[in-house]
């Protein structure tokens, strides 16, 4: 990159500042035009110069060019005025001159900041293409944190300077060398006097401004830093509270705050010790015109006009000046940082551009002769060496397993045929051709790679899953026309920028890459490859688990509603009948608590949220009727009663408490105090918050898991009818804070599960949730509901780096990824590693099974992990101490007695 | 069925026999009523052990994994204790149990059954005493299986 930020911006600003600079000199016209008139204001009709005589003229806005050899040029012959009219015309000329100056100074401002934010977009946009042009090792020694302050705030300075790089110099010096220039014209000594202070102010203020630069460098250095120790945290969280480490960092932040706070401060000081001096030396000048034009303006040689167009002209000079030298500062600042930045991200041995070149193109044929190792040396970041002087060569459709222990170079060999490592000497060659000379876009497309970390980014399980086909914008978007609109100045702006202008709505997905012809067809592969990995009941299960908006999917509210009749159907059908107890409006539910049987409905609000219902004025009005009220109280005392015979004695953290689902250890002391003051006194007798602190008991009970045997039928019934009332006058305020359950309706705030349930689970039988699920799934099937619910179970957020997933998902998401498109060649690098020996020979087998289904006949190299597995290979090379110690195939290798065969015993 | 009638059940099971009724009803509180139907499994060897479970009604079949198959090595009847050894010894199950006719059970959960142990010696030495017996019968029948296999 351009090492002068000066220079860059020349580079791929030029016309525009150009075009810049000449309206900043066209607008220089008015300028000084505003500066004479005050004088001329003054001198003419108010002190009456040539208006001596009553009704003398002066003539108004004469306009005239002396052009040579043509001689004078008259434009406008201009109008007579008379003293009065003259002040108001002269008046009115210089509010008009200030009109067009705030005009252009709107203009050059616009215009400057959209050239500032041009050029910080290409500059961002340089820094991040650079990124992905890294060379591999780059990265083992890069901080993401770092970097993306880098893009992201070192560099935005840069955009707000690249406006004034050449205009503010050209602007505020042509202002400050205007004002001066008036000052000379109107008495030569007293713009003597100001042009030896302007030189002072000059020489002085960026000298002593170096200093600020030195700190200013130290500072972007150590906020850099910071900022890439507070992702550390975040990252390493784990380790620092398993390792109670967390003061250590208190102390590492604390520490790097205070010379954050103490290079700051030190920059503080010496700005406001500059800007003293600055401002002084700008105050000496007018004492200077006071003083001296003072006196020779009582001695005649200077009129006052003058001298009051000089110290008005002067009033004009300090803010340019002042200006122009905090320009010179912002220059060197940004100069150093961009200096900064460039020297970050000058790295050598970035990939070539060409390499990673949009091609819709596929083109295999360069691995029609398989891949090889030839002379591959590989070394790590230490310089240790992984493999050396290897020699392998791996033929299309050829199966051939890796094995040899960890650090045996099997790995590496696995890495550097994704090119995830660069060899040290030699090669892996596609034919004769060196890979990392062939582009991304074959190398990408030809081999698919699974490794044992494996990365997702933020978004759904489906826009991670298909991220391994987005290669280049296939298909243009079907646009209407404000889109259209929108999508032309797009691109219009991303070449004004140099902007790649690929349509990020664009469908990237490589669909014939996967064997598919598109969207519809891509799906049952998504299927395949799911199931191969063993992840479809997970996705599955996520599905089922997850609020959705029954909206956004076709059919689903529907089919839901439907499934509920079928699994009670089904349900009886197998004898399970008492497994779930259905919601049923006029039925009081003995698996829900007594809270739910009562609102039955799922809150949507806050005013009818468990906590804030027993002061919700209407649900008390209902709750008092009948005398309800005094039934759940006397409930809830039995139940407090129950829970502080039961727990009384126990210390708080005894795991008996985990049963305890309707107050915690806490509490107890509580209610033992209530119970107290309650003693042989009912509802009547309690005051409010005593009431709230009981009946809020009641709501959580649920007989058949509490048995303290509290519920009677009359009880039930009177449940069920302050339900029915609670539901039949509800206030229209209320109205949306509660879905009432409705065994015809979705309802959207529960699960996709609950809703298909549409019940509670029985606590009678044991494993019934796993029942339950198995039925539901099997059901799910049947009912052809089964893709619907996937694509649920497709659009679940995965967090970052997948972190929602348990590292079991993300693995087998992993392998998925990897499997989906048609490669010639697949490599896994322990991709199974950490899994249980059964899984991993299933997930092996279904694998191998599932690349060559249909007669596909993919190379594959796959780094086993248990050299056991190596017999479903059709070759083996074996690794150790990072040289090929052996290869044939298995049979071979068995008769050979070497390495291979110590390994299988050990 | 309600906590006090449970607590009476309990009171009959040899186990518990010993603990006082209020602490019996915490038991029965804090851990589950679950019922089996014949041939339903109560946990299958080689799963993690989450909890024990004490045998209330019914009986059911201890069965082992050889490589000829399921094979029966006893019966735990009712008032029994079964699946305390993974608990206790913090492996895996060692042994399937499975429903021979309707079960109901008393499961009680891994911490619980720990709290249990520590906080009611009673109960320990009668967990003691039934691991006891069943060494002792293993015990015998591994030396008739030796001298068995001598004779053959």
């Amino acid at each position: 990159m351009e090492p002068l930020l000066s220079r860059y911006i020349w580079t791929h600003t030029r016309s525009q500042q150009v075009w810049i600079l000449l309206i900043v000199a066209l607008s220089m016209v008015p300028y000084f035009l505003a500066f004479d008139l005050p004088k001329q204001i003054v001198n003419g009709p108010i002190t009456g110069d040539g208006f001596e005589t009553p009704g003398a003229v002066q003539r108004f806005m004469a306009l005239s060019i002396d052009l040579p050899w043509i001689g004078t040029l008259t434009l406008f012959e201009g109008v007579d005025l008379e003293r009065m009219t003259m002040l108001f015309a002269l008046s009115g000329v210089f509010l008009g001159l200030v009109i067009v100056n705030g005009l252009f100074k709107f203009y050059i401002n616009t215009y400057k900041g959209r050239l500032g934010e041009r050029l910080l977009r290409r500059i961002r946009f340089e820094l991040v293409d650079r990124i992905l042009r890294f060379p591999p090792e780059t990265f083992k020694r890069l901080k993401g944190a770092e970097v993306s302050s880098m893009v992201k705030d070192e560099v935005e300075p840069l955009g707000g300077f690249t406006g004034d790089a050449f205009v503010a110099p050209f602007l505020l010096g042509g202002q400050a060398a205007t004002a001066l220039l008036f000052i000379f014209i109107q008495s030569f000594w007293l713009g003597m006097i100001t042009a030896a202070l302007v030189a002072v102010q000059f020489t002085i203020i960026p000298r002593m401004r170096r200093r600020l630069l030195v700190l200013g460098r130290e500072r972007q250095l150590t906020a850099r830093q910071l900022a890439g120790r507070v992702s550390e945290i975040v990252e390493g969280i784990g380790s620092i509270h398993a390792y109670d480490t967390s003061n250590y960092e208190r102390a590492d932040i604390a520490s790097r705050l205070g010379r954050i706070f103490k290079i700051r401060f030190d920059i503080y000081q010496w700005k406001f010790l500059v800007k003293f001096i600055n401002n002084f030396l700008a105050s000496v000048t007018p004492f200077l015109f006071y003083s001296v034009g003072g006196y020779l303006a009582l001695n005649d040689r200077l009129d006052i006009g003058q001298l009051v167009a000089v110290i008005g002209a002067y009033k004009d000079l300090p803010g340019p000046l002042k200006d122009l030298i905090d320009w010179d500062q912002n220059r060197q600042d940004v100069q150093v940082k961009y200096t900064q930045v460039v020297n970050q991200f000058a790295i050598d041995g970035l990939l070539e551009p060409e390499l990673q070149a949009v091609t819709l193109q596929h083109d295999a044929t360069v691995m029609a002769e398989g891949l090889s190792a030839v002379n591959l040396g590989l070394a790590d970041d230490s310089g240790a060496v992984l493999v050396e002087r290897l020699n392998l060569k791996i033929n299309p459709g050829q199966t051939l397993a890796v094995v040899g222990e960890a650090g045996s170079g099997a790995e590496a060999l696995a890495d550097a045929i994704a090119r995830l490592v660069w060899p040290k000497t030699g090669k892996i060659a596609a034919g004769e051709t060196d890979i990392l000379t062939l582009p991304e876009a074959i190398t990408g497309r030809t081999i698919s790679y699974a490794g044992p970390e494996p990365f997702f980014f933020s978004g759904t399980l489906r826009e991670n899953l298909l991220y391994r086909l987005k290669h280049a914008p296939l298909l243009a978007p079907d646009l209407d026309d404000a889109a259209r609109q929108r999508r032309i100045w797009d691109q219009a702006e991303a070449a004004k920028t140099g902007n790649p202008d690929h349509d990020i709505n664009a469908d990237w997905i490589d669909y014939a890459a996967a064997g598919a012809t598109g969207p519809d067809d891509l799906y049952p592969l998504l299927h395949q490859a799911f199931d191969t990995v063993q992840l479809s009941r997970d996705i599955l299960d996520l599905a089922l688990r997850s609020v959705v908006d029954p909206g956004l999917y076709d059919g689903l509210a529907e089919g839901t509603i439907a499934m509920r009749a079928a699994l009670r159907a089904e349900f009886a059908a197998r004898g399970l009948t008492d497994l779930i107890v259905p919601f049923e409006p006029g039925a009081y539910n003995i698996e829900a608590t007594v809270g739910e049987n009562l609102l039955f409905g799922a809150a949507v609000g806050p005013e009818l949220q468990n906590a804030n219902l027993g002061s919700n004025a209407y649900y008390r009005s209902v709750v008092i009727r009948d005398g309800l009220a005094d039934d759940l109280f006397a409930m809830g005392y039995e139940i407090a009663q129950n829970a502080v015979e039961l727990f009384a004695g126990l210390p708080p953290d005894h795991p008996f408490f985990q049963q305890l689902t309707f107050m915690t250890a806490d509490d107890l002391p509580t209610y033992q105090a209530l119970l107290q003051a309650l003693h042989g006194r009912g509802f009547a007798d309690a005051n409010d918050e005593q009431r709230g602190q009981i009946i809020r008991l009641s709501f959580a009970y649920v007989e058949p898991r509490h048995r303290f045997g509290l519920l009677t039928d009359a009880l039930r019934a009177k449940i069920v009818a302050a339900r029915q009332q609670f539901h039949e006058f509800l206030p229209p305020e209320l109205q949306g804070a509660i879905e009432m359950y409705d065994p015809d309706r979705y309802t959207t705030s529960a699960s996709l599960l609950d809703n298909m349930l549409f019940g509670r689970l029985s606590l009678k039988h044991a494993d019934g949730a796993d029942r339950v699920q198995a039925v539901v799934r099997e059901l799910l099937v049947t009912l052809g509901l089964y893709e619907r619910v996937f694509t649920i179970g497709l659009d679940y957020q995965v967090g970052t780096q997948g972190k929602r997933l348990t590292p079991l998902q993300r693995q087998k998401l992993n392998l998925a990824r990897a499997l989906l498109p048609r490669a010639e060649f697949f490599v896994f690098n322990r991709p199974l590693q950490g899994m249980d020996a059964r899984l991993q020979d299933r997930l092996l087998r279904a694998t191998l099974e599932l690349l060559q289904r249909d007669g596909r006949d993919p190379g594959i190299v796959w780094v086993l992990a248990n050299a056991a597995q190596a017999n479903l290979f059709d070759r083996v090379a074996v690794f150790k101490d990072g040289m090929l110690a052996e290869e044939g195939t298995h049979d071979a290798l068995l008769e050979r007695n070497g390495v291979f065969k110590q390994m299988l015993r050990v | 069925m309600l906590l006090k009638d449970e607590v009476q059940m309990l009171r009959q099971v040899p186990l518990f026999a010993r603990v006082e009724p209020a602490k019996l009803k915490l038991l029965a509180f804090t851990s589950d009523r679950v019922s089996y139907q014949a041939g339903q499994v109560l946990f299958h060897q080689g799963d993690f052990g989450d909890a024990a479970y004490v045998i209330l009604t019914g009986n059911a079949d201890i069965l082992v994994d050889t490589p000829n198959g399921q094979m029966k090595v006893a019966e735990a009847e009712r008032n029994a204790i079964v699946g305390e050894i993974a608990i206790l010894c913090d492996v895996t199950r060692t042994a399937t149990v499975r429903a021979l006719e309707p079960v109901e059970a008393l499961r009680i959960g891994r911490e619980q059954f720990l709290k249990l142990l520590s906080d009611f010696p009673e109960i320990t030495i009668e967990v003691m005493r039934v691991l006891a017996a069943r060494l002792t019968q293993t015990t015998s029948e591994l030396s008739a299986a030796r001298s068995q296999a001598k004779l053959n």
